[in-house]
């Protein structure tokens, strides 16, 4: 298991694995913003909080095709499925891996993000949690959907199209979280949601990722 | 004895609905014109609302079988996943474009109502919300369907999707409530109250509504059959070439 971990993370950190491809995505979209709303500080900072947890969800999403598509192309899915490991703890690793690379990294960047967009000083602890916590949830159904698509061809548009909709809860509990923050209150609540549903999902979707890659290698 | 599981055999589902199907299509026309003209055009305007409260003859109904829709074809995914009964599998896929039209109608009907009442076409409210992401559900749904090009793969994993999607649906459902409270009023309806609206409304309404669930039933069945028998002549061309 820790192999498979450290195999995984050796890959996406490699040349063409596309590590960092997502941060410069994330910094992209953040410049981005002020062209589309326009730089007046005191509407960015109203919107900088939601925008980031939207920015980092997006580049989340641009890498999801890599978790099982380059291992299903060369064989070493069918590999992972006939050793002794479970197929549900390959996933869920596949999708550790996935977060430790495009999360975790998306979660440092923010703050620095943050101040391009004049995020309120109070709003950093919250925000900086909420993505600590709402980030593996990203990366868990996005694992699931791409083991739905993985038999596809040019399945990433498809992809978007399925795992958007079931992104819907972990946006808004984040985002709300970040944003009451920046309002000066409380959030503990919505954070506490969204690390509901990363616990839920890391605990069931697994079986679901699972259930999907053994109908895909028939 | 007989039992619902006979109805799996491909050959007994066409008999029985073939035979059913004119007098479903004949019922559900039948609810939708009585009812419709009946509400339409017999029924008093509302005090405050004047005549676009008819609307909801068609908003309500077609809201109610846009969920019901999305329920069937969990039931159906979940038939197929456990016994591995085709029909099931198709019927599934059969339903979710009506299920998407029901969806578009309660949308569309909702948008033309809100406009004069709420002064505006949509209003980011968790039951309008709500809908919208169903819809994207049901795009979803059938966007994997269309992709995979063997049939039994596509049914296994449109059956996982939906089980999963019906999980983060329920869950999107009550965590837009925290988001924004909504102009959408309650609801209107329930089955345990003595009296729901005025009886007037009431008769010309819940005709309407069995029209609808009619009107899925019929539609649903007629497009599980074109499923049948388009799996029929995609055997059949196997069998010809393999001869």
């Amino acid at each position: 298991m820790i192999g498979l971990l450290k195999r995984d993370l050796s890959l996406a950190i490699r040349a063409g694995g596309g590590f960092g491809l997502s941060l410069a995505f994330f910094l992209i979209f953040t410049a981005l913003v002020p062209f589309g709303v326009g730089p007046e500080t005191g509407r960015l900072s109203e919107m900088a909080a939601g925008l980031l947890w939207l920015g980092a969800l997006l580049a989340c999403l641009l890498s999801l095709d890599r978790i099982f598509q380059l291992d299903w192309e060369d064989g070493t899915l069918d590999l992972l499925a006939t050793s002794p490991l479970p197929l549900e703890s390959v996933a869920a690793l596949k999708a550790l891996a996935h977060w430790l690379t495009t999360g975790l990294p998306l979660v440092a960047a923010a703050p620095v993000l943050g101040i391009l967009l004049n995020l309120p000083g109070a709003a950093y602890p919250w925000l900086i949690a909420s993505l600590f916590v709402g980030t593996p949830a990203l990366s868990i159904i996005g694992a699931f959907g791409a083991a739905l698509t993985v038999g596809i061809k040019r399945g990433g548009l498809l992809l978007s199209l399925l795992v958007l909709p079931l992104y819907v809860p972990t946006l808004l509990f984040g985002a709300l979280a970040a944003t009451r923050g920046a309002q000066g209150l409380d959030a503990t609540t919505p954070l506490v949601l969204t690390a509901g549903i990363t616990l839920g999902a890391a605990a069931l979707l697994p079986f679901a990722a699972a259930a999907a890659l053994r109908v895909n290698l028939r | 004895m007989s039992s619902i599981w006979e109805y799996a055999n491909p050959r007994r589902f066409m008999a029985t609905s073939g035979a059913l199907l004119p007098w479903i299509s004949a019922i559900a026309a039948v609810c939708l014109v009585v009812g419709l003209v009946w509400g339409f055009f017999f029924t008093p305007n509302d005090f405050r609302q004047g005549s676009t409260v008819k609307i909801i003859y068609v908003h309500v109904p077609s809201a109610i079988m846009a969920v019901n829709a999305w329920l069937m074809m969990l039931v159906a995914s979940l038939i197929w996943v456990v016994r591995r009964h085709h029909v099931s599998a198709l019927a599934a896929k059969a339903a979710a474009p009506v299920g998407m039209v029901f969806t578009l109608i309660a949308l569309f009907t909702g948008a033309v109502w809100g406009q004069p009442m709420w002064g505006t076409w949509w209003e980011w409210d968790p039951r309008l919300t709500s809908f919208l992401i169903l819809f994207l559900f049901y795009l979803g749904f059938m966007a994997l369907w269309e992709a995979i090009e063997n049939p039994d793969q596509a049914a296994d994993l449109t059956a996982v999707l939906c089980l999963v999607g019906s999980v983060f649906a329920v869950i999107s459902r009550y965590a837009l409530v925290f988001w924004n409270q909504g102009l959408h009023q309650g609801a209107t309806l329930s089955l345990d109250a003595e009296q729901n609206i005025a009886d007037v409304f009431w008769y010309p309404l819940i005709t309407v509504m069995a029209g609808f669930g009619f009107l899925f039933l019929a539609l649903v069945l007629y497009r599980t059959r074109t499923e049948i028998r388009a799996r029929r002549v995609k055997a059949l061309i196997a069998q010809e070439r393999m001869a």
